[in-house]
């Protein structure tokens, strides 16, 4: 009974979505204020819904309901509590109805927190982000619905695959999938600001923190997935240009540039068209990225078993969206004049670089990623691109980003001396040379131009970074004073900036300086990597809630003094006979040990055994949890909401005109 | 400076970075691409000798050699013809006899591809689209040769 509810819920959203999309557009557009109206009260009404048709999956996960089929696929009665919880969207239906219930969720916010917009903005906006459901729900009632039943239900459910079975996999993706479909709101901003006609300041205003919040949690769902890959997969790499990890990089990248672009359309009223592309594509590329992960038509380690049907259908739905938006684009992107000037030194022209180097840069990670499918297309063969293409292209596109991070907020808007600013530089430009040179000869085993490259990245990055501050004090007012007075969105900046230092030193020394060995070790055999002595003391049978567990003891030493014993495990999972690596980490701030098991080896007890000594691995996750404070922080500036309140009259009084 | 002079500096700074990327990425693609054979074609020579290419099929059952040491060998096939694959490092969870397979590296003399790399999946159920389109046209074929 209940799973039915749930696929009357979710037939009922379709009819408020529906209802949601197209009364408020249709309202906006010929003027009726009551159409208008519906918008806030059919989203809210399509949010209960779509609650209600989660809620009921969620029941049936818990109730053990083996006669659903998505429950029989992905649970069992000995599965913890937690992973029945987070298994609703283990798989891909579930995943697809917490994808439009996410939906939902903004649309709801967006209905909550908007009062200071005026309401035929609010209705356009909901009415898009509306039409963006329908077309979700549509894909999950015709081709994936997670309500189906089975005629003979079976006595035990298939298990949840165990390698989700994972506190960090539980949130890796509702915080990605809330990162993803939050840009749904900048996209239905921008499309809602084209349709008014109306692309000026107050828009950039509106759209920013919703923009800088769901770049956070898709910051924060990036960095879980990595660590995850880390710890989980048992490889140590924490990145690897999968085709499914650069369908969420890209639209961090083109989120990355949407928000810096609209910092710049809102303070100066510059780049207008090209920030309302730039939120096209940043949902598009969420879209793209769904289409790759639920179509299976790449090789990748998320790909899941798919069928046809459903690959075409999100085609169908992207080139619906990206073709429609683009052709309203291009019929309003002729009306949209930014007749504002400014010099070639200038804050403008550094965002404007940056927004340069981050398209080309998500442009090549696009072409890498898509370029399998266009070689297969065209009858070329099947080919893949590896890492190293990424890592050569990536690089040297982001080097130059580094640079320029720090400068560019140090300029003034519209015109700077350069002479001025070069004086300003100095200082910073040769600590950072010397630290660049200095501290890898100092601490680092050995020497290497990358790692020079890296820290000299790093320091000035911090220090250009940290003059920003510097320079708010002066003028009358103390270094505290200045800190006092600093707005939560300089302090979002300057986390944020300083995140990609603290990111870009992880990744320099971390990929220069780790070691890592693949052997074979018999109990009571050492080994030494990395200035830590490895000793393996064997392995033993251990029994988990449902699991059986091969649970290996390494010892490890510095110098004869105990640093850590670790546990590395090699699971089997009961229900599907399938084997996961646990690996056993002791992890710090300034290196990882890392032991992960492999097969047993012969009678005598020996194991293949992969250890790691990873330096400053810690960093690049910490980089990107500085990356989402600064985000954050920006979101939640006073001035968004003291605005809102003071446009609240005003604004209501000119869409009461406007609609009238 | 001149409006127009300066918009000629912006395109031009504008035409020499698209220059230069344009440059990494094809000079990147051209290095970093591989290539997908099946076993039938490794056997009818069409691989590369030289070159790094990617090998898939499905694991052979009872093929599967572990010895004392890291070496492991085991035969991927795609139903009309076997190639011998020694791997040294350990291997993904998933692997297993009967299941796809993908392994990149390149043909050893003796006629042993050894891999460097063999590819893990998240789910046991899923077939790399490379590998089910090898096993479909080897299968195709020994269906038209017994016609």
């Amino acid at each position: 009974m209940i799973p039915e509810i749930g696929h009357l819920a979710l037939i009922l959203a379709l009819a408020m979505a529906l209802a949601q999309g197209l009364f408020p557009l249709i309202g906006a557009h010929r003027g009726i204020p009551s159409w208008v109206a519906m918008a806030k009260p059919a989203a809210q009404a399509h949010l209960l819904f779509m609650l209600v048709a989660y809620g009921c999956l969620t029941y049936a996960f818990l109730v053990h309901d083996f006669s659903v089929a998505y429950v029989a696929h992905n649970s069992n009665t000995q599965l913890p509590t937690l992973y029945l919880i987070s298994g609703v969207w283990g798989a891909h239906e579930g995943s697809l109805l917490f994808w439009a219930l996410t939906l939902a969720l903004w649309t709801g916010a967006v209905t909550f927190f908007s009062r200071s917009v005026p309401q035929v903005m609010v209705a356009r906006v909901v009415g898009v982000m509306g039409l963006v459901s329908v077309g979700f729900l549509l894909f999950m009632l015709l081709t994936s619905n997670p309500f189906d039943r089975l005629f003979n239900p079976p006595a035990e459910g298939r298990d949840l695959n165990p390698l989700l079975q994972d506190p960090g996999l539980a949130i890796h993706p509702p915080m990605l999938y809330m990162g993803y479909v939050g840009f749904s709101v900048a996209f239905a901003f921008a499309i809602a600001a084209m349709l008014g006609g109306r692309l000026d300041a107050a828009w950039a205003r509106w759209s920013r923190p919703w923009t800088s919040v769901a770049w956070v949690f898709l910051t924060l769902g990036i960095v879980l997935g990595s660590w995850w890959a880390y710890y989980e997969l048992g490889w140590g790499g924490w990145w690897f240009w999968d085709p499914v990890e650069n369908a969420s990089f890209m639209p961090w990248i083109v989120g990355t540039a949407l928000m810096h672009s609209l910092a710049v359309t809102e303070k100066r009223g510059a780049f207008k068209a090209w920030t309302v592309l730039l939120a096209i594509f940043a949902f598009s590329l969420s879209l793209l990225g769904t289409f790759l992960v639920r179509s299976g038509v790449l090789t990748s380690v998320h790909a899941f078993a798919t069928d046809p049907a459903r690959g075409v259908f999100i085609l169908l739905f992207l080139g619906v969206v990206v073709g429609g938006s683009l052709l309203l684009y291009s019929w309003r992107a002729a009306q949209i004049k930014s007749s504002v000037k400014f010099q070639l030194v200038s804050r403008e022209t550094g965002l404007l670089l940056n927004n340069v180097i981050l398209v080309v840069t998500a442009c090549s990670v696009l072409l890498g990623t898509l370029y399998p499918l266009m070689i297969d297309a065209l009858g070329g063969g099947k080919i893949s691109v590896g890492p190293p293409y990424f890592n050569s292209v990536f690089i040297p596109l982001t080097v130059p980003l580094a640079l320029l991070v720090g400068v560019g907020a140090l300029l003034r808007w519209k015109s700077d001396d350069a002479a001025a600013l070069a004086v300003r530089l100095l200082p910073h430009l040769l600590i950072s040379v010397v630290a660049g040179f200095g501290l890898p000869l100092i601490f680092a085993p050995s020497f290497s131009w990358g790692a020079v490259l890296g820290v000299f990245l790093a320091t000035w990055v911090l220090f250009t970074t940290l003059q920003w501050l510097r320079e708010r004090a002066g003028a009358g007012r103390g270094l505290w004073q200045a800190l006092r007075s600093t707005p939560r969105g300089g302090w979002g900046m300057v986390f944020g900036h300083l995140g990609i230092a603290v990111f870009v030193l992880g990744v320099a020394l971390t990929s220069i300086y780790s070691t890592e060995k693949d052997l074979r070790l018999e109990p009571g055999e050492n080994y030494s990597l990395g200035g830590y002595d490895f000793l393996f003391e064997g392995v033993d049978v251990t029994q988990g809630p449902n699991f059986t567990a091969n649970r290996g003891r390494v010892v490890i030493s510095r110098d004869g003094a105990h640093v850590a014993t670790l546990h590395p495990e090699k699971r089997v999972y009961a229900v599907q006979r399938m084997p996961m690596t646990e690996a056993g980490i002791d992890a710090g701030l300034f290196r990882d040990l890392f032991v992960a098991l492999g097969e047993p080896l012969g009678e005598e007890g020996a194991w293949a055994v992969r250890i790691y000594h990873k330096p400053f691995v810690r960093w690049i996750w910490l980089g990107g949890l500085f990356m989402s404070l600064g985000g954050l922080l920006a979101a939640s500036d006073r001035r968004y909401f003291k605005l809102a309140r003071k446009a609240r009259l005003t604004a209501d009084q000119a869409a009461a005109g406007a609609t009238a | 400076m001149k409006a127009r002079h300066k918009r000629f500096g912006f395109i031009a700074a504008g035409l020499v970075g698209l220059g230069l990327a344009a440059w990494l990425v094809l000079n990147a693609l051209d290095n970093n691409l591989s290539y997908f054979f099946s076993p039938t074609e490794v056997v009818e020579n069409k691989a590369p000798a030289d070159h790094v290419f990617r090998l898939g099929g499905l694991v052979e059952g009872g093929s599967l050699q572990r010895g004392q040491e890291l070496t492991i060998r085991f035969v991927v096939s795609d139903g009309a013809n076997r190639v011998n694959v020694a791997y040294t490092g350990i291997l993904p969870d998933l692997f297993a006899e009967g299941q796809g397979v993908i392994a990149q590296g390149r043909m050893g003399e003796d006629g042993v591809f050894i891999a460097d790399e063999v590819l893990a999946k998240h789910d046991e159920n899923y077939m790399p689209p490379e590998v089910a389109e090898a096993l479909d046209k080897a299968h195709n074929q020994a269906t038209e040769a017994t016609n």
